[in-house]
């Protein structure tokens, strides 16, 4: 691993740039006249962007970490390890970046540690704060390993590979209780949130519709390292991967549908309001779009069409959060929410430093696999190994 | 889980058909606050616990918080800043508050204000005048108002008047007593000439407490937590000894 490009600024790393600029202009906006100063937020409307973008979505897309390491530790399909590493660094990244996002959403921030000695376990809340706790804990240590490696601590790498699968496994439920529990903070609104969207069965949407999201974020993200890093892919997974998420959509979309059935709300959809506008929409493009084209092989084998699918897929779980976070609580609330420049200056700074930080971490440390030696990066764990990590350079 | 209703605790009835629209409520509030303004504000704020509304045909209607019986927004509230009092009033303590909002998302009357314009905010809603009942004063509002529209008592006995005046006067009355079954029952009951919706109040709330709807997922924790752990650990045991099996059937052929 050598950093052997000299540092050339192109227009990404300057379009970065001016959003840091603003972002800190904001930034000191936001702390020194408030919340109404920099936003839209209103009593009306008292989550936005930075709830229904910065967390709901930054946590649901982050799910591809736990699906995959749970595959890979717990159901033994060791093909998938080369994609465990980057999962585990866009997950950590996106946590880190949904705590930064509170730092600027909640009121007062100082207080976030609160619920560690505050408790209420009747609150989602409660329940989502300490998971995002223990989960950031877990990507952390998860992520541990990759460093140690990088530093040649040998003792550390043992231990650190004794911990995975305990790790893997606390992982997968700590995700599902709060990808799920995200869905729960909804629950408490059957007044207020429009019957597209209100179901008994939130919960569950939630966690099924992460999954699929979490999965597509992977199918992107592996596109996106390669195309900046100019490497090659690892086609036979993602191939796998685009076939996995056909049904993890399927199932998710299979479910909506019973359930809108069950509750009789079909009608709703064809009622020509603006919320069953935006309900086609986020269904269109994040369930039957991507489920149609991914069925297909010749889509399935084309990582530029495969990427494509899974981006609409991608941007189907955001428009679900939107909808469930703003649009289909506007018509009880009276009135539209339109984020502010301001908070969408501070959105956009977060998705940059995210992908700024991956390009980064991906460069410096032994992150992605060796895909131009295919043998080395799928070569099977010995057996009964809880390391099972392929060697690096 | 549900907390339920305290026959004791204090509450307040207040009845359209009495209310002149004279702001003294309001006014009384502000002052015993000391929050600027009239009284005659028209949308409850950071500093304006109550409001009354003219809603045309000389009908009048005060907006303040409802005092849950088993309130959303103290089920919601993940540092359990919002408690009921055993008084009746729903309380909060701003020290606990780190500004996340979800009791203004949970509030099924939308009442929780918040200090958008202040760097350091917080949660601003009508405390039921939690100071002057314990030193067994009836709240400004029901102190101030010069015809009885507001009234101040236990529960109990509100809710007793309330009935005694729709059966005394049924047509004057529209005949329920808004507050006494919605989300589980509040500690503000309000009677009123006309259906309530036509003042433009929330009605089809439903008679059972909302931290119920969110218990119900919540309290499946313990349970997935446990099958989560077996299994996976389970599955985990199954991979990886088929694994071990087929490596030692593998070194026996050799």
């Amino acid at each position: 691993m050598r950093p052997d490009e000299r540092f050339r600024p192109g227009f990404w790393t300057w379009l970065f740039g001016v959003i840091l600029a603003a972002a800190s202009v904001v930034t000191v906006l936001r702390y020194w006249k408030g919340l109404g100063f920099v936003t839209n937020l209103s009593d009306r409307f008292p989550w936005g962007l930075w709830v229904g973008f910065d967390v709901l979505c930054g946590v649901a897309l982050a799910a591809g970490a736990f699906s995959i390491t749970t595959a890979v530790y717990v159901f033994n399909l060791k093909r998938f390890q080369p994609i465990v590493r980057p999962t585990i660094l866009t997950a950590f990244l996106g946590y880190i970046l949904v705590a930064v996002g509170l730092m600027y959403d909640l009121g007062q921030p100082w207080d976030i540690w609160h619920p560690m000695v505050m408790w209420n376990p009747r609150s989602a809340m409660f329940e989502v704060s300490w998971c995002v706790m223990l989960y950031l804990t877990v990507l952390a240590l998860e992520f541990s390993g990759i460093v140690f490696e990088k530093l040649g601590w040998k003792r550390a790498i043992v231990i650190q590979h004794a911990a995975v699968v305990p790790l893997v496994i606390a992982g997968a439920i700590i995700s599902t209780l709060h990808q799920s529990s995200l869905g729960t903070f909804y629950l408490i609104t059957p007044g207020k949130l429009h019957a597209l969207w209100y179901t008994p069965l939130l919960p569950l949407l939630f966690f099924l519709s992460a999954f699929a999201g979490g999965i597509a974020m992977i199918i992107v993200e592996s596109r996106l390292t390669s195309r900046a890093l100019g490497r090659g892919l690892e086609m036979p997974l993602l191939m796998s991967l685009g076939k996995a998420l056909v049904v993890a959509l399927g199932v998710y979309g299979g479910v909506r549908l019973a359930d809108m059935l069950r509750r009789g709300v079909l009608g709703e959809i064809v009622s020509g309001s603006r919320e069953a506008a935006f309900f086609l929409l986020e269904m269109a493009i994040g369930v039957v779009i991507p489920m149609l084209l991914l069925s297909l092989r010749a889509v399935r084998r084309n990582s530029g069409r495969l990427y494509h699918a899974a981006v609409l897929a991608v941007v189907g779980v955001v428009v679900n959060r939107l909808n469930v976070s703003i649009t289909g609580l506007e018509g009880a609330q009276g009135g539209h929410y339109v984020p502010s420049v301001a908070e969408g200056i501070i959105t956009l700074m977060l998705v940059g430093i995210g992908m700024a930080v991956f390009a980064v971490a991906v460069r410096f440390l032994p992150i992605l696999p060796l895909v131009e030696q295919p043998e080395l990066a799928t070569a099977p764990a010995p057996a009964g190994s809880l390391t099972a990590l392929p060697a690096r350079s | 889980m549900a907390l339920l209703a305290h026959p004791k605790a204090r509450a307040l009835l207040f009845d359209v058909t009495r209310c002149i629209g004279c702001h003294a409520c309001s006014q009384a509030c502000k002052e015993s606050h000391g929050f600027p303004g009239n009284g005659e504000e028209t949308e409850l704020d950071a500093t304006t616990y109550t409001v009354v509304l003219d809603k045309g045909d000389d009908r009048h209607l005060r907006r303040m918080c409802m005092h849950c019986v088993d309130p959303s927004c103290a089920s919601a509230c993940p540092v359990g800043a919002f408690t009921k009092t055993e008084l009746g009033p729903v309380v909060y303590d701003a020290s606990k508050c780190i500004g996340c909002r979800y009791c203004m998302v949970a509030c099924p009357f939308n009442v929780p204000r918040y200090e958008w314009s202040n760097p350091v905010p917080v949660v601003r809603k009508c405390d039921g005048c939690i100071d002057r009942q314990r030193e067994g004063k009836i709240p400004a509002c029901a102190e101030a108002c010069p015809v009885e529209a507001t009234v101040a008592g236990t529960r109990e006995e509100l809710l007793a008047a309330a009935k005694r005046r729709i059966a005394e006067n049924p047509d004057a009355y529209y005949p329920e007593i808004y507050g006494e079954h919605e989300v589980g029952g509040t500690n503000v009951f309000i009677l009123s000439p006309v259906p309530f919706e036509q003042l433009g109040m929330k009605i089809g709330l439903g008679t059972e407490p909302l931290p119920n709807l969110t218990w119900e997922a919540l309290s499946k924790i313990p349970g997935i937590v446990g099958v989560g752990c077996v299994g996976l650990s389970a599955i985990y045991w199954i991979t990886h000894r088929r694994q071990q099996v087929a490596a030692a059937e593998r070194d026996g052929k050799e």
